[in-house]
């Protein structure tokens, strides 16, 4: 378990000594129930199609996943060595929970799934720098009838 | 993630996001959040374990219906119940392997391609049962991977993949290496054991770890500046960073 009393000093240190300022304002949007969302996840895990181009040191950009993928389809090149890989490895859903989220949807607990989803690799910049990039991913998930989204870290 | 959400949500998109360093979303104060007291490179607890990343999603989705904002940071009760490293001192590697003590290439690299051999048909299990597999970044066989590896002891290799530049290729190799021996590790009946093991087994007890950790004073002294920079920030986890002489 990774509390941070629980993983080596290093390992804190370098977690804490992240550049993590406040923002300007707090913005706050309200929505309709659970049930009449539709929800894309944006993940900072670094995922793409084996395909396409691998994320790279202080990448901003983003990688579209489809709706529809198979989570087999996916791999992970986050530049940051210091987490572990071996869940990923045996199921995406523990990063990119891809299937549970349609299971709840299927069940009529969430309204529905997202046609894309996103991934950014979240290391090597510091918060401000994705701002270009977060912006770009609101107008398409806007565009998409989004009007949830669920933020994966790894 | 604090930043994305905070960009998402200045743009009128709702957001609910998995913390994993409760310190960091404290400090960003962004829309809603569940810390979860879960392992870095796990957000949703556990692998191939359905109920309880379903309960994860559940409660993080359920911010989304709170009203008392703007800013939430929810805890999650549960620890995951993944095995822990008391639980998992028995474990032991699908294969006995030799313990590594060749230092010397060619015997390093002969070293290697033995593992290799005594792992693949765990490998194949693991792909054929996942239906997948995370190897295959840098597009080369298993043991063209060891080989280009093993290369930069000596001189600087030929890049495999021209379209990126040597060190995302070392970079690339080093986790398919990784990648591939840790698959066919945990694909072994009860081989879902913490991951601490898994990669002290990698780090400690493999001649490819081994490989790794030799690489690191090669590389840091390369005439070329991005193999340098994977050796100095991308090549040995900071927590096995002990092993390095």
């Amino acid at each position: 378990m990774v509390r941070l009393t629980d993983i080596p000093e290093i390992d804190a240190r370098h977690l804490l000594d992240k550049e993590c300022p406040a923002f300007e304002g707090e913005p706050w949007v309200e929505g309709p129930p659970l049930a009449e969302r539709r929800v894309a996840i944006v993940t900072t895990a670094g995922l793409h199609r084996a395909e396409e181009r691998n994320f790279e040191l202080r990448d901003v950009g983003y990688r579209v996943i489809p709706g529809d993928i198979e989570g087999a389809e996916l791999v992970m090149t986050h530049s940051s060595v210091n987490f572990d890989r071996t869940g990923f490895q045996q199921d995406v859903n523990v990063v990119f929970p891809i299937d549970r989220l349609r299971a709840l949807a299927a069940a009529g607990e969430v309204g529905s799934v997202a046609d894309y989803h996103y991934s950014v690799m979240g290391a090597g910049w510091l918060p401000h720098e994705i701002e270009a990039t977060a912006r770009e991913l609101a107008g398409m998930l806007k565009e998409d009838k989004v009007n949830a989204v669920l933020l994966s870290p790894v | 993630m604090g930043a994305v959400a905070y960009y998402l949500e200045s743009e009128g998109i709702a957001t609910a996001g998995i913390s994993l360093v409760r310190d960091n979303t404290e400090r960003m104060r962004p829309p809603r959040f569940l810390w979860v007291p879960f392992e870095l490179g796990r957000p949703f607890g556990a692998p191939n374990d359905p109920d309880f990343q379903t309960k994860v999603l559940r409660a993080v989705l359920a911010l989304l219906e709170r009203t008392d904002g703007p800013v939430i940071l929810a805890d999650y009760p549960e620890d995951a119940p993944a095995a822990t490293a008391d639980e998992m001192a028995g474990w032991t590697c699908p294969v006995n392997l030799p313990k590594p003590r060749a230092s010397e290439a060619p015997a390093r690299l002969a070293a290697i391609r033995a593992e290799i051999g005594q792992l693949a048909p765990w490998y194949a299990l693991a792909r054929e049962h996942r239906h997948r597999s995370t190897f295959g970044l840098c597009g080369l066989e298993i043991e063209g991977v060891a080989e280009f590896l093993h290369g930069f002891l000596d001189r600087l290799p030929d890049n495999p993949k021209p379209d990126i530049s040597l060190g995302e290729s070392l970079r690339l190799a080093c986790e398919d290496l990784r990648s591939w021996y840790l698959e066919a590790a945990t694909a072994k009946p009860g081989g879902a054991a913490a991951s601490r093991v898994l990669a002290d087994w990698f780090w400690g007890e493999t001649a490819a770890g081994g490989l790794l950790l030799a690489l690191h004073p090669a590389c840091a002294a390369s005439p070329d500046a991005g193999v340098r920079h994977v050796a100095a920030t991308q090549l040995v986890p900071r927590i096995q960073q002990h092993r390095l002489g």
